[in-house]
């Protein structure tokens, strides 16, 4: 039995790492009762895109080809982050396009990596109903739907999970946080959390959920400032909670 | 026309502290966008017709000198004069000349984002030529004093109240703020300039090279009286605007306006080859269309010639959620939004327009609806990739950004600098993440 445990291996990403860490642990802790052995390659840190997305290719480069090289000889990687995944799956080959031999291991990577949603939703894993503890309302984050085109993985779990989950008028508004985008911009970039805990509140929701720490992260720190705010949790926080 | 990081932020808070305007910039945005996506569905193969014209833009950009060799050849036989402008002052002086020939002492205009480029209005008024704008929401924004700041709704930012207080000063008498009062009013007034004026000018939507015509769309019919009825009409357009065939023209035609507004066309769709002849006695005299570059051939050929695709549809900016936040003034630049945040440092200089690359968060969603499929989240990427070359980001930044790469390149010194930020996070701004307690690698090894 336990030679044939299917077993991933989880890229956790530095935000969760050094911020969000119940994201990870929810994530261990799900993909373990769903019956897959996760591992955990200890030299990983981050996919580069911070570095990448503000003007830094030299540097997002090197970070690529670490992650490359830590996560090599695992057939599966998994990460609770739809942005870190679009990096490795849509950016890394772009990045590395003038070094073929690095192109090619970041292209192999790409091909074996997947954010959680997707990759719970492709393995076609039973979840157990929980408790239905009330409505939520998912946030489509930007690199998740528009790059990765996921959008009904992370909802179906959820319904499955017993979840009733209500739309936003605009659930793919992003949600402001934009990496640097938010220390650079911090008004601009505050005004529009503003807005999609706005449409949020509208829902009627009790919850936001969203399958990245980085909008986890936006959201939860302009909520602090404001009253009546939805909780905000990550997607593997929630679908972990229902499956105890 | 500048936008550096204090400037852009600046005028972002002035914007996001109005009310009215968050509301009006929400309202029509919102408006645009969805009639946008039903125009869009309701056609048979939208994502096609924009693959295929993403690829007649790219040949076309790609070859793009002797489709203006046959524009001039056939435009001239029609009887248009074409000039040539490399730069936005020449495009003014060759304006100014005609207008002088002409004795011109009044000019009316039809929308041009061009003319806004180079600023073409102060030019004219400085020579002594009234210039009055046509188009509600120019003229509107003239009244105003003001930039447009939405590059096909260019008063998006008024209300119909603040509007009526403007034509009441306008006209020295009191209009009330009801809209079909104002439209009314404002055909009124223009009408006259319209018969007085001694020169039109107009901008261009696409210059049809196998005919030598142009093409000019508006809502409002001004763009057809002011190519009509003044003796002289004075076109304006960049090198980047022409179709071969009639053929292009008709896809880009059949994206335009439902990309911009929803709108299957245009009220008007006008086509201009050539002034008045004797087997077509209407229309003015002359026909003059300036070719301005301003810019733009620098591009060509580089990793920026894809921005040269844009037909000005404004759809990246109704649905881009920092234009909707901080509205066109932000920008310094007649073109904002996310078209805008490239191509003004590509036209006006990056030293000057610093804030533009970095007023993003890189969601994509102008990418999804651009009719030209545009890939404005890369060109953003790569001008901010630019602004560090230059030394253009503030060093304390850059030496920041250097060292994170250099401590996140070994888990080792990560988790060190995990550690020493905890502490020191109690002495930092509150608009930093907050470090956990327990990293979830020090949870993993403990477990």
């Amino acid at each position: 039995m336990n030679q044939r445990q299917p077993s991933v291996a989880l890229f956790v990403t530095c935000l969760v790492d050094q911020v969000h860490p119940e994201v990870g642990i929810a994530t261990v802790r799900l993909l373990e009762r769903l019956g897959f052995k996760v591992l955990f390659p200890a030299g990983q840190t981050c996919c580069g895109q911070p570095f990448y997305n503000s003007g830094f290719p030299a540097e997002a480069r090197r970070l690529a080809k670490k992650t490359i090289e830590d996560l090599e000889g695992f057939d599966t990687v998994v990460l609770p982050s739809g942005s870190c995944t679009a990096m490795i799956r849509a950016e890394y080959s772009h990045l590395l396009a003038e070094e073929a031999e690095w192109k090619r291991r970041g292209e192999e990577l790409a091909g074996r990596t997947f954010e959680l949603s997707e990759f719970l939703s492709q393995q076609g894993v039973g979840l157990r109903t929980g408790e239905v503890y009330g409505l939520v309302t998912y946030h489509d984050s930007c690199h998740m739907c528009r790059i990765l085109k996921v959008r009904e993985a992370p909802r179906r779990l959820l319904k499955e999970a017993g979840f009733k989950v209500v739309e936003m008028r605009e659930p793919d508004r992003c949600c402001g946080f934009g990496g640097l985008f938010s220390q650079r911009m911090p008004e601009v970039s505050s005004a529009m959390t503003e807005e999609k805990l706005r449409q949020a509140a509208e829902t009627g929701a009790r919850t936001v959920t969203t399958a990245d720490p980085g909008c986890l992260m936006q959201m939860r720190r302009i909520a602090e400032r404001l009253p009546d705010s939805p909780e905000i949790e990550h997607l593997a926080v929630l679908l972990e909670r229902q499956n105890r | 026309m500048s936008a550096g990081m204090r400037e852009f932020r600046q005028r972002a808070q002035i914007a996001l502290e109005d009310a009215r305007l968050q509301n009006a910039l929400e309202n029509a945005t919102g408006r645009f966008w969805n009639s946008r996506r039903e125009a869009l569905e309701r056609l048979p193969d939208s994502d096609g017709l924009r693959d295929h014209f993403k690829e007649m833009r790219a040949a076309t950009l790609a070859d793009l000198a002797p489709h203006w060799r046959t524009f001039e050849k056939m435009a001239e036989m029609h009887g248009t004069r074409i000039h040539w402008a490399q730069t936005g002052e020449e495009a003014s002086r060759i304006l100014l000349q005609v207008a002088g020939e002409h004795g011109a002492k009044l000019a009316v205009k039809s929308k041009s984002m061009t003319s806004e480029e180079i600023r073409l209005n102060h030019s004219l008024e400085a020579s002594g030529i009234q210039t009055v704008e046509t188009d509600l929401g120019e003229w509107i924004v003239q009244l105003a004093g003001e930039d447009p700041s939405h590059i096909i709704a260019p008063a998006i930012h008024k209300t119909k109240e603040q509007v009526a207080d403007l034509f009441e000063a306008e006209a020295g008498k009191a209009v009330p703020a009801d809209i079909p009062k104002l439209t009314e009013h404002a055909r009124r007034r223009l009408r006259g300039r319209f018969l007085k004026a001694g020169i039109g000018i107009s901008g261009v939507n696409i210059a049809v090279a196998e005919s030598g015509s142009l093409v000019l769309v508006t809502n409002e019919g001004n763009g057809r009286m002011v190519t009509s009825l003044p003796p002289v009409h004075v076109a304006i357009v960049g090198i980047e605007k022409i179709a071969p065939t009639w053929a292009d023209a008709a896809v880009w035609l059949s994206l335009l306006a439902r990309s911009a507004t929803g709108q299957p066309l245009s009220i008007y769709t006008n086509v201009i080859t050539g002034p008045r002849q004797e087997s077509d006695p209407d229309g003015p005299l002359e026909v003059h269309l300036i070719v301005l570059d301003n810019g733009r051939s620098d591009l060509l050929g580089t990793k920026y010639e894809e921005a040269l695709q844009c037909i000005r549809c404004g759809a990246c900016l109704n649905v881009c959620p920092v234009y909707r936040e901080a509205g066109g003034h932000a920008y310094g630049s007649p073109y904002s939004g996310p078209i805008g945040a490239v191509i003004s440092p590509l036209l006006f200089g990056l030293e000057r327009n610093v804030a533009l690359p970095q007023a993003s968060s890189l969601c994509g969603a102008c990418l999804d609806v651009c009719p030209a499929r545009i890939d404005l989240p890369r060109m953003l990427i790569e001008l901010r990739s630019d602004s560090v070359e230059k030394g253009l980001l503030p060093a304390p930044e850059r030496i920041a950004e250097l060292a994170a790469a250099r401590v996140l390149e070994q888990a080792g010194l990560m988790e060190l600098a995990g550690k020493i930020g905890r502490i020191g996070q109690r002495f930092a701004s509150k608009n930093l993440p907050k470090l956990a307690d327990q990293s979830f690698r020090e949870w993993w090894r403990n477990r």
